[in-house]
């Protein structure tokens, strides 16, 4: 029998016990917070912060500095070698292919996916059917990249003019008389095809997030603006366009940042082949296929150093909110 | 504003269905195709369009009963859940915590502060890995647990809190500053005010980086790979349903009715999620 | 208010105070004094490995769902004689997995490894612990010296043979043979002719082909390459080739390669049921033969784990919808030259137990076992013929055991990772979809660590 009580008890005990002792953590951290609590911020601060702090210490700073370390060593990380990691990732020959596919990739999943979010979200709002819905948009967020891996390549499939298309792509093509085409196969446009399951994956992801804050916009602003006569496009520019910028800025960079580490649709689909990988995938391939440490590491602070115009944004952004804060 | 204003607004109103529906068409029809390819039989799959499925209808549950009648498949439905919900929980209240403090609290450095998690969302799960197992191997023995699910929450933890901090400081720091004034004024403590006054303003914010939160955990295969390994003892659904394609990738039709099976509780966890998307929770508190 | 809040808390913190000190008395028992059940008959095969009931064997191999459950069937009779929990835990992610967990300190005890490039890099960095003396014995009477040196590094065996696949077979349909009164080749010459009749006739091409694998897109093609390679300068140049001593775009393997591509790049002969030269490379390994059941392709050159490709119900068999012949020498006076491939047992610990356990696995006991489950090949010379259960797999193990074969192990899972995974793999699909021999050889020469 493979079902065993005890061993599946046990685990939800497992279960429980993580959550009481959460709850004991946070409630106990909240408790001492409380007592602590004085004009001056800082340790309350600190103790709002340490949770995150710690985990994000051992979880992601360290490694961070452990990969930085590890790019200027050579593949089996023992000696010492400067800059020749990075050297080679600007000679390297296919470095140009996958730097213009990584910007293809930047560029147009974000647009795309927000402005195919916004748009249904916008449309759908207030309307009989809108859980319903927003649920069809939703569902390709829930579904795992295997599946949607699996889901795609029935749409690309190809088969040759005389047997049956099994590929839905395709049977459009020849259903409107033309000849099957190998999606997957001619650069750039193979991009472009990948591109689209991302998008399709992703617009689930800014809809949600951009249909929350439209529903945040306070009534009396577009019940102003309706009296006002407006039509539904000037509404959509001028009144609710506005009124989210916090959101869709929000939804923007985090696709952006995602996208920039996003390997899994490449790889599942053409393996990076036909020319159609992107950073992050040789990133993967030298550090974890090739046992090349050091070359995987230098091009994982590549990958970091491309989000810093986004940081600096940030920075930005940051900055003038506190302006208009005092 | 006359008749010519409201006949345009029906056009708008006639196209704005039309633009609905199309996107709508648009992105459910690839999962369509899955949906009913997992009905079809193995060699139909492999031989003809989904499509074809309307001319010569043949409906098989093999697909199905593989998956579900699989041996020891709710075991690992038991798992992805007692993965799951702790790393939902955790992130989402220690994000809410970090996000509270870098907006409503004051000591030098918090911009910076906010600005370095921001940037830690770039690095790479993948090289993360490595120096993770390393740091937490003697925190699970230390805890002398035999199953490794804690590492695994913790993982998914340290993953989530970038975003989850960078997304809900963005909530936060929208929040009225003179309803969180008057409160401090009135001697009320950080931990009060968070408590009472943030957390029940921010639920739509919480509840939508829940719903992410759950679908990647709920989809991840990697982290549990690394962390939990790939027995039946702590290896979540998505481990055993990759595993279904068989050695060579020979099986897998299967991943077809697995795809399905593992979207039901996501699609579960949204639709009841929704009702927290309520207009109105957060109007009067956006500034202006 | 808050007292009550505070209250609650407490309570709670208690709660989880008494719940970890439960867990952390429950931690202690790992031994329980198990025994073994050597005495009684029906484990008297198993008396060689007395002592180490109780303990735990984690094993950890890409071979995975059904194939991994057949084996974990074959050495249950032993866990159970010898009181040994073994952890069996496979998966597709193994490659790369593999390193995560060595590198994170928590290797599994034993891995069945296909890559002996992957055993050899473990090797030399001091992640894995030489076998023993008896299984070292064991696999020096069960296996020849071509199998053992793939396991071997300096001069210390680290991983004992245990299974292996033949991929120097041609799929075919006998059926489509008979009643097109076509007859099985013997020679590279008779392959040849046929490929040109079968074209000449015009009712379906030759060969069909795929190399599409996803993130292992191009391996299809690489196995071409080295079979021919083979067939086409022999055993000592292939080896040679492998280890790097001559380079990749030399003369020898442009000639290969451009032989190789006589029938891959040939308009005539491929892609039978798929279309052009091209489509090769988006055509899924797992679909490349499939047109030989609907009639659409007469050839397919894969290796003996393809018969689980095909659709349920096809018949495997010389007699039947099915089957596969030896892929042809191009001079027989030179012996008969066959690639392939397998899995070695490896151990980063040196417990008895794990050692028993990698014993075991190299003995003829598990080989007969193993093979009396179904659907496997080895190599190990105590398999007997009569225990295997399908045609396809005894057409292996006869070939494997045949003294005229010559055997060579699948070329790039020994070449560097970032060549044999990556490079050759990559350089194959460009050139199938277009690329000169020069150019793509040249690609890869450039490639190789230096």
């Amino acid at each position: 029998m493979s079902f065993d009580f005890a061993i599946e008890g046990e685990k939800l005990m497992m279960l429980v016990y993580g959550i009481i002792g959460f709850a004991a953590v946070m409630g106990l951290l909240l408790l001492a917070l409380g007592k602590v609590d004085s004009p001056k911020d800082r340790w309350v601060a600190i103790g709002f912060l340490a949770p995150a702090g710690i985990l994000l210490s051992i979880g992601l700073i360290y490694p961070a500095i452990r990969t930085l370390t590890l790019s200027f060593f050579d593949s089996s990380s023992t000696s010492f070698v400067g800059l020749d990691n990075y050297v080679w990732m600007f000679t390297h020959a296919e470095t140009r292919e996958t730097l213009r596919n990584t910007a293809l990739w930047v560029l147009l999943v974000p647009t795309l996916s927000t402005a195919v979010g916004l748009l249904y979200a916008v449309l759908v709002d207030r309307t009989r059917f809108e859980s319903f819905a927003k649920s069809l948009i939703f569902m390709p967020m829930a579904i795992s990249f295997v599946g949607a891996g699996i889901i795609w390549s029935f749409v690309y499939a190809y088969r040759p003019t005389e047997s049956d298309q099994i590929g839905l792509a395709n049977q459009l093509v020849v259903w409107l008389g033309g000849e099957p085409q190998q999606w997957l196969l001619e650069d750039p446009w193979n991009t472009m095809f990948l591109i689209a399951v991302l998008v399709w994956i992703q617009a689930g992801f800014a809809m949600v997030v951009l249909s929350a804050a439209i529903k945040a916009i306070p009534s009396e602003i577009t019940e102003a603006a309706r009296l006002d006569g407006v039509t539904s496009s000037q509404m959509f520019w001028r009144v609710t366009v506005p009124s989210i910028r916090p959101a869709l800025i929000v939804v923007l960079v985090t696709i952006s940042v995602g996208t920039l580490k996003v390997f899994d649709v490449v790889r599942t689909m053409t393996g990076g082949q036909f020319r159609t990988s992107v950073i992050a995938n040789e990133m993967y391939n030298y550090a974890f296929r090739y046992d090349e440490d050091g070359k995987g590491a230098a091009l994982a602070v590549f990958l970091f150093l491309l989000v810093t115009p986004i940081v600096f944004y940030q920075v930005r952004l940051v900055r003038q909110r506190r302006k208009e804060a005092r | 504003m006359s008749s010519e204003g409201r006949v345009r607004k029906r056009l708008t109103s006639r196209t704005a269905s039309l633009v609905a529906i199309v996107i709508a068409v648009l992105w459910t029809t690839p999962t369509f195709g899955l949906l009913i390819s997992s009905f079809r039989p193995e060699l139909e799959i492999k031989t003809n369009g989904w499509w074809n499925f309307f001319g010569d209808p043949q409906v098989t549950m093999a697909n199905y009963e593989e998956v579900l009648l699989n041996q020891g498949l709710l075991s690992y439905f038991i798992n992805s859940l007692v993965i799951t919900i702790p790393s939902v929980l955790f992130p989402v209240a220690f994000s809410a915590m970090a996000a509270y403090a870098l907006a409503w609290t004051r000591f030098r450095g918090r911009d910076w502060i906010f600005i370095g998690i921001f940037a830690l969302q770039i690095v790479p799960l993948q090289m993360a890995l490595i120096p993770m197992l390393q740091m937490l191997s003697p925190v699970q023995e230390a805890l002398i647990w035999p199953y490794p699910t804690a590492t695994v929450w913790l993982a998914h933890t340290c993953f989530a809190l970038p975003l989850g901090i960078f997304l809900l400081h963005n909530f936060i720091s929208e929040l009225p500053g003179d309803v969180i004034e008057a409160a401090r004024v009135d001697g009320a403590s950080h931990a009060r005010i968070f408590r009472q006054v943030v957390l029940p303003l921010i639920v739509p914010a919480l509840a939508s980086f829940g719903i992410f939160q759950f679908l990647w955990v709920w989809n991840d295969l990697l982290v549990g790979l690394v962390f939990a390994g790939g027995g039946p003892d702590n290896a979540p659904l998505t481990v055993r349903l990759a595993e279904m394609a068989g050695s060579r990738g020979q099986e897998w039709q299967r991943l077809t009715a697995g795809a399905f099976v593992s979207i039901v509780v996501p699609l579960i966890v949204f639709l009841s999620l929704q009702r927290y998307f309520v207009r109105g929770l957060l109007a009067g508190s956006v500034k202006g | 208010m808050a007292s009550h809040l505070q209250r609650k808390l407490f309570a709670l913190v208690g709660v989880a105070a008494l719940a970890l000190t439960a867990t952390a008395c429950k931690g202690g028992n790992t031994d329980t004094g198990a025994k073994d059940k050597l005495d009684t008959p029906e484990c008297a095969a198993f008396t060689d490995y007395k002592g180490i009931a109780g303990k735990t064997v984690t094993v950890y191999s890409p071979i995975r769902d059904a194939d991994g459950k057949l084996m974990e069937d074959a050495w249950k009779a032993w866990a159970d004689c010898t009181g040994v929990t073994v952890k069996y835990e496979g998966s597709a992610e193994f490659e790369a997995q593999i390193k995560v967990r060595v590198d994170g300190n928590r290797a599994p005890d034993v891995t069945l490894i296909p890559q002996p490039g992957l055993l050899e890099s473990f090797a030399k960095a001091g992640k894995l612990k030489p076998v023993g003396d008896k299984t070292k014995a064991m696999a020096e009477k069960n296996f020849t010296k071509d199998w053992l040196k793939y396991g071997t590094v300096d001069g210390k065996l680290y991983g004992a043979p245990l299974g292996s696949n033949v991929k120097s077979f041609v799929w075919y349909s006998p059926k489509m043979f008979k009643d097109n009164g076509w007859t099985v080749p013997t020679t590279w010459a008779e392959l040849i002719t046929l490929s040109d009749k079968i074209a000449g006739e015009g009712k379906l091409k030759p060969w069909c082909a795929g190399i599409g694998s996803g993130d292992a897109t191009g391996w299809p093609a690489t196995d071409w390459i080295e079979d021919i390679v083979l067939r086409d300068q022999g055993p000592d140049v292939y080896d040679k080739w492998v280890a790097h001593s001559i380079p990749f775009n030399g003369p020898e393997i442009t000639s290969a390669t451009d032989r190789a591509g006589s029938i891959l790049k040939n308009a005539a002969y491929v892609n039978g049921g798929y279309g052009d030269v091209k489509s090769i490379a988006t055509t899924t390994f797992q679909d490349g033969g499939l047109p030989i059941v609907q009639g659409k392709c007469a050839l397919h050159r894969q290796a003996s784990f393809y018969a689980n490709q095909w659709p349920k119900g096809t018949k495997v068999a010389e007699d039947g919808d099915v089957f596969a012949f030896y892929f042809p020498a191009i001079d027989p006076a030179k012996g008969k030259p066959v690639l392939g491939g397998g899995e070695f047992t490896a151990a980063f610990t040196d417990r008895p137990e794990v050692q028993a356990f990698q014993t075991y696995l190299a003995s003829e006991h598990y080989a007969n076992t193993r093979a009396k489950t179904g659907n496997w090949v080895s190599a190990n010379k105590g398999l007997e013929l009569a225990n295997v259960s399908n045609p396809i797999d005894k057409k292996s193990v006869q070939i494997l055991q045949d003294p005229a074969t010559v055997f060579r192990f699948d070329g790039s899972d020994l070449m560097p990772a970032t060549v044999g995974a990556g490079t050759f793999w990559k350089g194959m699909t460009d050139w199938i979809t277009g690329k000169s021999t020069k150019e793509t050889l040249d690609f890869i020469e450039n490639s190789w660590p230096k």
